[in-house]
């Protein structure tokens, strides 16, 4: 009986190993940041676009008001998908759109704004694209729905009809 | 008095020089220990996309506001999920993670040994 219990037990093991990995196998392997944890705006200071001010965040987001923080770019052609769909929450009074123009030149990102329109109350230039890491995004375009110096929602990737009508029901 | 000079200039640029060095040995050591989101399985040393380089340059930021390397790790996990991290913090959800080896290391010790002892 001694002499089966090893062999039978490291047979056991293997098994348990082998259905760990086979089930590991159906997992993706891509991983993205979690989406729906609240948590505080970053206190940072940032450069406007227009004015070349240096400004805390929170001067920006001071309001009780609903605020989307948008991460564009002109060369990023998902952000011009989307652009229609912040033209739209652009006509909504309680909700601020701010933009955070990541890693362009100042020229092509006019340039986009005035083929397709401003949406924003206010721009974040972002050269360097640091601003963005202090909200914890990774790449354009990415949403940060913000109220009460919290942010309560990111949207990573385009915007879409889904994310609006998410959006409308938070506002409501 | 001209040797006092020289002592004077190479002790007031020495410690800038090492201190430069040692920002950018501790830059590098923390890049090669986070994980790119962008180009997944690289490290933000070895991936040269937007995310890793604006990421390289938070880091060298970061050292410079004089935070410890392991503020900076608490800093970025907190932004991205400890995922960012290539070795893991010690906490609750990882025991299993760090002990798992050394428990198996033991058992198989203690395999060999009762092995060995049973002869005599």
């Amino acid at each position: 009986m001694k002499n089966k219990l090893l062999p039978l037990s490291i047979t056991f093991v293997f098994i348990i190993i082998f259905i760990i990995f086979f089930k590991g196998l159906q997992n993706t392997n891509i991983y993205t940041p979690e989406t729906k944890t609240i948590y505080e705006v970053p206190s940072v200071s940032v450069k406007l676009f227009n004015s070349n001010e240096i400004v805390n965040t929170l001067e920006i987001f001071n309001s009780d008001k609903f605020y989307l923080l948008n991460i564009w770019s002109s060369w990023c052609v998902p952000c011009r998908k989307e652009h229609s769909i912040l033209m739209e929450l652009k006509k909504n009074n309680k909700l601020k759109v701010i933009g955070m123009n990541y890693k362009d030149s100042k020229e092509n990102a006019k340039n986009f704004l005035k083929e397709l329109g401003n949406p924003y109350d206010q721009i974040i230039f972002d050269s360097k694209g640091t601003n963005a890491i202090e909200w914890g995004a990774y790449g354009v375009p990415e949403s940060f729905l913000i109220n009460n110096n919290k942010i309560i929602k990111k949207y990573i990737g385009p915007l879409n009809k889904v994310s609006i009508e998410e959006i409308e029901l938070y506002i409501k | 008095m001209k040797i006092l000079k020289l002592f004077l200039i190479i002790f007031l640029i020495f410690p800038i020089h090492s201190l430069k060095a040692d920002n950018e040995v501790l830059k590098n050591k923390i890049a090669k220990n986070l994980r790119c989101l962008v180009c997944q399985g690289q490290s933000v040393y070895d991936s040269d996309s937007e995310f890793a380089n604006s990421l390289k340059i938070v880091v060298d930021n970061k050292i410079n506001e004089g935070l410890s390397e392991k503020q900076i790790y608490s800093y970025f996990q907190t932004k991205y999920g400890e995922w960012i991290l290539y070795d893991p913090l010690f906490s609750k959800n990882t025991y299993f993670l760090w002990l798992l080896p050394l428990l198996i290391f033991f058992l198989g010790g203690a395999i060999i040994f009762i092995n060995f002892k049973k002869p005599n």
